[in-house]
């Protein structure tokens, strides 16, 4: 199967393309409406600014035709800045409005901490499907963000402790999405791939 | 269970090969740095450095070329830098592959190139290399590859730098640095204690106890080092079990 990997123009795509290649998968780029709306399973990488990826989203038409997918089921997986998008605003960018798929709200990551939030850390696990599959709970994961969902409408999979208590793994339905880079945290990042990559796999057959 | 403690090797580079210099000074051949890239990731390296310690204008596209190449091996972090001077040189790099810039010389000369490039790419992107030697009760900053004093506190440069958009700090003791003497604890402790961001130690490592002590005393977030790990005097493995031992929190590779 295909996976689309949502090039919205400033991101970490080459570095998410490059570890789907190691697994095997058939990854192919797109940001056009048309892409998306045609899409077997989506990926949206993303670092950086809360605002650059709104405003692509918006300035390239590709709002309706992601929230139209993720409504009709198509497997998503959201990175980083990826899974703020899905919360409905972000405190990095209080004017503009997420994606609102899911409840809660990305917050600023308390001052008590060195911020970013930057380098590798462990999850507190509490569903271990289907992302974190396999995944050894003592594992670590490489974050680098200032902006985080501390307060999520609903559990999710896998928190991370970090100032504060924020979501790390969410997964509703179809859509799954982490706030570490599984595409730079080595082999275990690399499981985490592939347990999506066999999600969509299994959903299209 | 927290934020675990960094090992990050060095490739400084002349462009294209590895290169190792004791002062910022007597350069000699240590490798091909696509090779070296691919033994750290598999031994457990939490992030990779490659600098451009020449960086000049014409050898610039083959800088550009080992990012890739090195970036194409890597499945951890990778930063880059060496004579960063304009976004449009930041955007080269990341667009090369890296997950992050360091600017040195130029962001001392015109700070406002660590906003820009902040903007573009987010803070964490933004690595400011800070050269610092010892200058009677102060550390100045060093440019120019550690050779001139930019007449400027470095603790001081450090908090600007941060005000502007840095990320992160990657401290060099110019004192320090191809010694193997110990990371400058005392240097490191007083930037760290100073800014909000993490900052990354480099310059004098030689034994498992000068990983200990910078990270306890010296309240680093992350260690450099780049010969020792060149020539196998060090395994990154071997280190961060011995840190383990210490109630040193990294991470320990499968």
């Amino acid at each position: 199967m295909k996976i689309t990997l949502l090039d919205y123009g400033a991101g970490n795509v080459t570095s998410v393309a490059r570890a789907l290649q190691r697994l095997g998968a058939d990854a192919q780029r797109s940001n056009s409406p048309e892409g998306i709306a045609n899409a077997e399973a989506i990926i949206l990488p993303g670092v950086g600014h809360y605002s650059a990826l709104i405003r692509a989203l918006d300035q390239q038409n590709l709002r309706a035709s992601l929230v139209d997918a993720l409504h009709r089921g198509v497997p998503f997986l959201g990175i980083c800045l990826g899974l703020q998008v899905l919360f409905k605003s972000s405190e990095e960018a209080p004017e503009l409005q997420g994606l609102n798929l899911l409840p809660g709200r990305v917050c600023a990551l308390p001052s008590s901490v060195k911020l970013p939030h930057m380098g590798w850390n462990q999850l507190v696990v509490a569903a271990y499907l289907p992302l974190l599959a396999g995944i050894d709970a003592s594992s670590y994961f490489y974050f680098a963000h200032s902006f985080a969902v501390t307060d999520p409408g609903f559990a999710p999979c896998a928190t991370c402790l970090y100032g504060t208590q924020f979501a790390a793994v969410v997964e509703h339905k179809n859509i799954h999405a982490v706030q570490f880079h599984p595409e730079k945290s080595g082999a275990v990042g690399s499981r985490l791939l592939q347990n999506f990559l066999a999600f969509a796999a299994a959903a299209k057959s | 269970m927290s934020l675990a403690r960094r090992i990050i090797p060095c490739l400084d580079t002349d462009g294209a090969r590895v290169v190792k210099g004791v002062n910022f000074a007597r350069l000699r051949d240590a490798g091909d740095p696509v090779a070296l890239a691919a033994r750290y990731n598999a031994e457990g390296a939490d992030e990779l450095v490659v600098l451009d310690i020449a960086a000049s204008r014409d050898r610039r596209p083959t800088f550009l070329e080992t990012i890739r190449r090195v970036a194409a091996e890597l499945a951890i972090p990778l930063t880059a830098g060496g004579g960063i001077r304009s976004l449009e040189d930041a955007r080269a790099v990341i667009q090369a592959g890296a997950d992050k810039v360091t600017v040195n010389t130029a962001a001392v000369e015109r700070a406002a190139l660590i906003s820009e490039i902040s903007r573009e790419f987010g803070r964490q992107a933004v690595v400011l290399a800070i050269d610092a030697k010892r200058l009677d009760d102060h550390w100045d900053v060093m440019v120019r590859g550690g050779r001139e004093s930019a007449e400027l506190d470095a603790i001081l440069w450090a908090t600007m730098g941060v005000a502007s958009g840095a990320g992160e700090i990657l401290l060099t003791s110019v004192d320090r640095d191809g010694t193997q003497l110990g990371f400058d604890t005392t240097l490191t402790a007083a930037i760290s204690r100073a800014v909000t961001v993490p900052v990354i130690a480099s310059g004098g490592a030689k034994l498992p106890e000068h990983f200990a002590a910078i990270f306890s005393e010296g309240a680093a977030d992350a260690a450099l080092a780049a010969s020792i790990f060149h020539d196998n005097m060090q395994s990154i493995r071997e280190l961060k079990q011995y840190l383990a031992t210490r109630d040193i929190e990294v991470r320990l590779p499968c």
